[in-house]
């Protein structure tokens, strides 16, 4: 479904990804993207959607090349990080705006009330909240039938009742054999819902592997443990190789 | 591109921003006209605030606007719409929703006052166009300037000068060059450089059509001896849509490589 060989992409002199090869097939997958600051993550999802465009390498989404294309992306449902929009436009006009670029059947009603949005839907965005945006967020996220779903920080300003029902939404989805993406820096978040690890560092593939092997590989109770481990090891060897600056370490913190 | 540009319209249609600028265009030609009493010179007095005022505001409503919507945007680009089309809908947005405000801020005061019984129809005309040409120019350029620098400050900075540039530096270099080079011949020379200036073509068009030739300054008069009345207003029109069809161009160029 997802196909990245080699992917190098740099921004000026700063190198971020470094010959990514990824292949994502498995439907009914979870897969958390996880790395420290700086690693690549955010700039590997923008890839796969387009809004970054690879120096150089071959991304494949559903069989086909992205290069140059841009109808690929009604197989892909992106939940942004940042939930900001049109200020005047109200939340109604603004769900209207997606369906009319995206056409087809969307099932927003369901999640409008599965995130209680019905009192918001004649509300300008503007007088919304950081949470009531990130349900606005999940919503035109949600309501398409997309196989491929890639969620960026999809925990941000959400109260715990709204937490529960994104978690079984994503279980759900799961369930319907869609491919999810996620990035998070909420470890307990990653523990529960992956099926699958991906770490980045530096601009490359660390680790790839399930949430058992990470743990049984670093000898960890916990994903955060293992996670910490890695990077207290890589950074031990880089200080040994004399590869890593002061402050590239100081940046070895989780994200 | 068209479902882009509605949601743009129907956003910024309902800022408070939009109706300061409306408002003050109410007041403003409402005050001019119904104190001096004299249409040909409120167009005048007019025209002297819209060379000036709706580059300003189109300047910096284009960047404002583009930065603010920079996070919606990435929103956008996700989704399975050309990139071109979103930059287009929201400068064209952006735009149209500038442009109504100067139509209907300086409109409503002229058709109140009695604009349809009077002969000045087309001198208020080429007003408005002007005005609107002008926020179509510059917000296209304020676009291509946000699109082109990620750091705002340096964004606000480039747009402020290169409205800054036209508005006034401009003016000033053109005088010296006329100066220095005095002894030359510098009607080719002046006529090419009033048609690289956007405020300088529509002033120009103005006072063709209001045949003031007291007011035309060097570059007018130049303009109407070389070219008469007729063709010097067809040229000067060509040649602001040709400022138009230019950031217009270098949108579509920047949005389909750059990396967000």
């Amino acid at each position: 479904m997802i196909c990245l060989k080699d992917v190098h992409k740099s921004f000026g002199a700063n190198q971020v990804l470094k010959g990514v090869t990824l292949d994502f097939q498995e439907k009914g997958k979870i897969t958390a993207v996880l790395g420290p600051n700086g690693s690549g993550k955010t700039t590997l999802i923008k890839c796969i959607l387009g809004l970054v465009l690879a120096d150089s390498g071959k991304i494949e989404v559903e069989g086909q090349s992205i290069k140059g294309e841009w109808l690929y992306r009604q197989h892909i449902d992106y939940l942004p990080q940042i939930a900001r929009f049109p200020e005047n436009l109200s939340v109604r006009e603004l769900i209207a705006l997606i369906k009319d670029i995206r056409g087809g059947t969307a099932h927003d009603q369901e999640l409008i009330e599965r995130f209680d949005l019905t009192d918001y839907l004649d509300q300008r965005l503007v007088n919304l909240s950081g949470g009531t945006k990130q349900k606005v967020n999940l919503t035109l996220c949600f309501m398409y039938d997309s196989p491929l779903v890639i969620l960026d920080e999809p925990t941000s300003g959400l109260d715990p009742v709204a937490m529960q029902r994104l978690r079984e939404l994503i279980r759900q989805e799961k369930q319907n054999g869609k491919m999810i993406l996620i990035t998070t820096h909420i470890m307990s978040f990653v523990e529960e819902m992956a099926d699958e690890i991906v770490f980045l560092l530096e601009g490359k593939i660390y680790f790839r592997g399930t949430i058992a092997t990470l743990k049984d590989r670093y000898q960890e109770t916990n994903v955060e443990r293992a996670i910490a481990k890695i990077l207290s090891e890589q950074s031990t060897a880089s200080s040994n190789n004399g590869q890593l600056s002061k402050k590239e370490k100081e940046s070895l913190k989780i994200s | 591109m068209l479902k882009i540009l509605k949601y743009t319209l129907f956003d910024l249609l309902r800022s408070r921003w939009s109706y300061i600028y409306f408002g003050f265009y109410l007041v403003f030609a409402s005050a001019l006209l119904f104190l001096s009493g004299d249409v040909s010179k409120v167009v005048i007095s007019l025209m002297n605030a819209i060379l000036i005022l709706c580059p300003l505001i189109a300047t910096m409503f284009g960047v404002m606007y583009y930065y603010n919507a920079r996070e919606f945007t990435e929103l956008l680009l996700a989704q399975p719409i050309r990139r071109r089309d979103i930059f287009w809908g929201q400068y064209f947005g952006l735009a149209f929703s500038l442009s109504l405000s100067l139509l209907l801020g300086i409109g409503i005061p002229f058709l109140v006052y009695g604009l349809l019984a009077s002969t000045e129809i087309w001198n208020f005309l080429t007003l408005i166009g002007n005005g609107v040409v002008l926020s179509f120019i510059f917000s296209g350029l304020a676009f291509l300037i946000a699109l082109s620098n990620d750091n705002k400050i340096k964004g606000f900075g480039l747009a402020i000068l290169a409205w800054l540039f036209f508005a006034v530096i401009y003016d000033g270099l053109f005088l010296l060059l006329l100066l220095w080079f005095r002894e030359y011949p510098l009607e080719s020379l002046s006529l090419g450089l009033s048609i690289l200036n956007p405020i300088d073509l529509s002033r120009i068009l103005v006072l063709l059509e209001l045949d003031i030739s007291a007011l035309m300054g060097y570059t007018g008069a130049v303009f109407q001896r070389f070219f008469g009345t007729g063709w010097g207003m067809a040229i000067a029109v060509l040649a602001l849509f040709f400022w138009v069809i230019v950031p217009t161009w270098g949108i579509r160029r920047i949005a389909d490589r750059k990396d967000f």
